[in-house]
C-alpha cells in the first residue's frame, strides 16, 4: 500500500491537508542525536560531571601522587589520565544518560516520541549517539589537559583499536545499566542513584587508580566494569596492548545490563 | 492522487472501536464500548473525568493493549501494525511530552524532522500564537502555551488523523478561540479529529458527532443537534437563595402539569425542560412566592449536551 502521494492534486490543497509519512530512519536518528546532545550540553550540572569532575580528578590525583609519593609504574601523568578518560566516558554514559532518560520518563517525553515515527530502535540509536558526540568532546579536552600536564601514552596500532573499541563497549556496558536504573526508579531516585553509583565506582571502582592499588581487594574489584573500563583503557595507553579480561567483563556486564533493562524497562 | 484514493476503503470509519473492555485493578475503566468514527469529521468523546475517555484513546494510539474486544484506526490494528500506523496519525497527549529544558520551537521542529512532509514550523507557530514563547525553556511555559504546543507537535506531521486527549482544558478564553479555529481548519482541509473533553461547550461548538461515555460505557451518540432537541427544544433553570425543601421538585411538577418536566440539579436549583412560554413563567414566579423562595436567576435556554447527560445519568457533568 502507498502512503506517499504526489502533491498538488485536488483534494490535497488545503494548508492543513494530509501528507503523512516518516522521514527516513537515518534522518530521524540523527535529528534525534542532535536534539539529545544540544540538551546534554546544555545543562550545567551535566558538565560538571562531564568535564569538570574528571579534570579536578586528574590535575588533583597527579598533586596527590607527588605530596604522597605514591609509586606507579609509570609516571603519575601517564598511568592516571587513561583512567581518568574511562572515569569521563562512565559520568556520561552511566550518569548523564541515567538522569536524562529518568527524567524523559518522568516528563513523557518517552511516552510522546512513542507515537511519533521515530522507531524505539530509533531513540536508542540517537541517544547512542549524543554519547558517543559527547564523549569525543569530553576525550578531546581531557587528552589535551593531560598533554600539557605531560601524559606521553605509549601509541601502537593495536593500543589505539584498543582504546576505541573499550571507549565504544564500556560505553555499551555502562548505558544498558544507566537505562536500567533509568527504566527501572522514579526520577528522582534515579538522580541519586546514578550520582552516588559514580561516586561509589569513582573513589572504590578502580577506575582511575590500577586494581592492583588497591591491594588484595583487586582480584574482586577487576569484576567491575568501571575497573574493567579503566584497565583496558591503562593497557592500550600505557602497554599499547589488547587487554582481554577487561573486555570479556564489559561483554558481560553489556549482557547483563540489557537483559536488566528488557525485562524491566517502564516506558511512562 | 486525492485522500479517498489513497485510504484503502474510503467508506470504512477512521476508527471502529468494538466491545472494548479495559480493568485496572478493582476499576473497570471501559466497560464494553463499542464507537465509531467517520472520516473527515470531528467527533468528541465527551464525558466526566474517569468516564474511561484517555483510556479509550490511549488503546486506539497503540499505548494499551485491548484487554478484551477490538480496536482498529484506519483500518490497522494499533498494537500489531503500529510501525504503519504511527507516521499516519497525530497524537496530543493531556500532558508533558516534551524536555523540560526544551525550546517551544525546538520541539516543534524536532518532532517536525520527524516526518516526511511536515508543516512549515513557523507557520504553526504563528497560527497558535507561540511565537512570543519560542525561546523559553518548555517547564517555563503557562499550562495553556504548552497545550498548544502539544497540539502542534500532534499535527505537524501533515497525519490524516488526530487524536487530541482535553485540548483546551484549563486554558484562557482567547487561547480556546485559536485552538478551535485551527481544529474547524483540519477538519475543512480533510483530517479526522477525535477529541475527548467534559465541556459541552466545546463538543456542541466542533463536534459533528458526540458519544457521551460515562463509568466506561456508550450512553449516547449523535450529533450535537439531535441528542439536544429531544421531545421539548427549551429549559429553564432556575437558581434560588435558600435551598428548597425536599419537596420542592414534585411540588413544581404538580404546578406546571404535564408537559414538563423538573428535575432537581442541587440543593440550590432546579431544571425545567418544556415550552419556555409566558404561561410557564408565570406560574413558576407564583410557584416561587408561594414556597417562599428567593430567585436568585431565572435563565431560558436551549437544552444542552449538558441536560442530556443530566437526563440520562441523573448527575451533572461538571469536574
Amino acid at each position: 500500500m502507498s502512503t506517499s502521494p504526489t502533491t498538488g492534486t485536488a483534494g490535497a490543497t488545503g494548508t492543513f491537508a494530509p501528507r503523512p509519512g516518516a522521514a527516513p530512519l537515518h534522518r530521524m536518528v540523527v535529528a534525534q542525536a542532535r536534539m539529545e546532545t544540544r540538551l546534554l550540553l546544555r545543562n550545567g550540572e551535566q558538565l560538571l560531571l562531564a568535564l569538570v569532575i574528571p579534570l579536578i580528578v586528574l590535575v588533583g590525583g597527579i598533586a596527590a601522587a607527588d605530596h604522597v609519593g605514591l609509586k606507579f609504574s609509570h609516571s603519575p601523568v601517564d598511568t592516571l589520565t587513561p583512567g581518568v578518560l574511562a572515569l569521563a566516558v562512565m559520568s556520561t554514559s552511566f550518569t548523564s544518560l541515567a538522569i536524562a532518560t529518568g527524567f524523559e520518563r518522568r516528563y513523557g517525553v518517552l511516552k510522546r516520541l512513542g507515537a511519533s515515527p521515530l522507531p524505539r530502535s530509533g531513540l536508542l540509536a540517537g541517544k547512542v549517539g549524543a554519547l558517543l558526540v559527547v564523549e569525543v568532546l569530553q576525550l578531546v579536552v581531557i587528552g589535551a589537559v593531560a598533554l600539557l600536564l605531560g601524559w606521553s601514552p605509549t601509541l601502537t596500532a593495536v593500543g589505539v583499536l584498543s582504546a576505541v573499541a573499550a571507549v565504544l563497549l564500556g560505553t555499551a556496558a555502562f548505558a544498558s545499566l544507566g537505562l536500567f536504573v533509568a527504566g527501572a526508579l522514579r526520577a528522582e531516585a534515579t538522580l541519586a542513584a546514578a550520582n552516588l553509583i559514580y561516586l561509589l565506582l569513582l573513589a572504590g571502582g578502580a577506575v582511575v587508580f590500577p586494581v592492583d592499588s588497591y591491594g588484595p581487594a583487586g582480584g574482586l574489584l577487576s569484576l567491575l566494569p568501571s575497573a574493567a573500563l579503566g584497565t583496558a583503557m591503562r593497557t592500550a595507553f600505557l602497554h599499547g596492548g589488547f587487554a582481554a579480561g577487561a573486555f570479556l567483563v564489559l561483554a558481560a556486564w553489556t549482557a547483563v545490563g540489557t537483559l536488566l533493562t528488557a525485562r524491566t524497562f517502564q516506558w511512562e | 492522487m486525492t485522500l479517498s484514493e489513497r485510504a484503502p476503503e474510503p467508506n470504512e470509519p477512521a476508527v471502529v472501536v468494538e466491545d472494548l473492555r479495559m480493568r485496572y485493578g478493582d476499576k473497570q475503566a471501559v466497560d464494553g464500548l463499542s464507537l465509531g468514527v467517520d472520516r473527515g469529521t470531528i467527533t468528541a468523546v465527551l464525558g466526566p473525568n474517569g468516564a474511561g475517555k484517555t483510556t479509550t484513546l490511549e488503546t486506539c494510539e497503540g499505548y494499551r493493549r485491548p484487554q478484551q474486544g477490538r480496536v482498529r484506526v484506519l483500518g490497522l490494528d494499533p498494537q500489531e501494525q503500529r510501525r504503519e500506523l504511527l507516521p499516519r496519525i497525530g497524537v496530543m497527549l493531556q500532558n508533558g511530552g516534551a524536555w523540560s529544558g526544551v525550546r517551544a520551537v525546538e520541539m516543534l521542529r524536532h518532532v517536525a524532522s520527524l516526518h516526511a512532509h511536515p508543516l512549515p514550523v513557523p507557520m504553526l507557530v504563528e497560527r497558535l500564537g507561540l511565537g512570543s514563547s519560542g525561546r523559553t525553556p518548555y517547564r517555563r511555559l503557562s499550562g495553556g502555551q504548552q497545550q498548544r504546543l502539544a497540539l502542534a507537535m500532534a499535527v505537524v506531521g501533515r497525519p490524516e488523523l488526530v487524536f487530541v486527549d482535553e485540548p483546551t482544558a484549563g486554558m484562557d478564553p482567547q487561547a480556546r478561540h485559536t485552538t478551535w479555529e485551527l481544529l474547524d481548519e483540519l477538519r475543512s482541509d480533510g483530517v479526522t479529529i477525535v477529541l475527548t473533553t467534559h465541556y459541552m461547550d466545546e463538543a456542541e461548538r466542533l463536534a459533528d458527532q458526540v458519544h457521551v461515555i460515562d463509568q466506561g460505557r456508550l450512553i449516547a451518540s449523535g450529533s450535537p443537534v439531535d441528542l439536544t432537541r429531544g421531545g421539548a427544544t427549551s429549559t429553564i433553570r432556575l437558581v434560588v437563595t435558600e435551598p428548597f425543601p425536599p419537596t420542592a421538585p414534585a411540588s413544581l411538577q404538580t404546578t406546571l402539569g404535564e408537559s414538563t418536566t423538573v428535575q432537581p440539579i442541587s440543593a440550590h436549583s432546579l431544571l425545567i425542560t418544556g415550552p419556555a412560554d409566558p404561561g410557564t413563567l408565570a406560574k413558576v414566579s407564583a410557584w416561587c412566592d408561594e414556597q417562599g423562595v428567593l430567585p436568585e436567576s431565572l435563565t431560558l435556554g436551549q437544552r444542552t449536551l449538558e441536560d442530556v447527560f443530566l437526563e440520562i445519568t441523573g448527575r451533572e457533568l461538571a469536574v
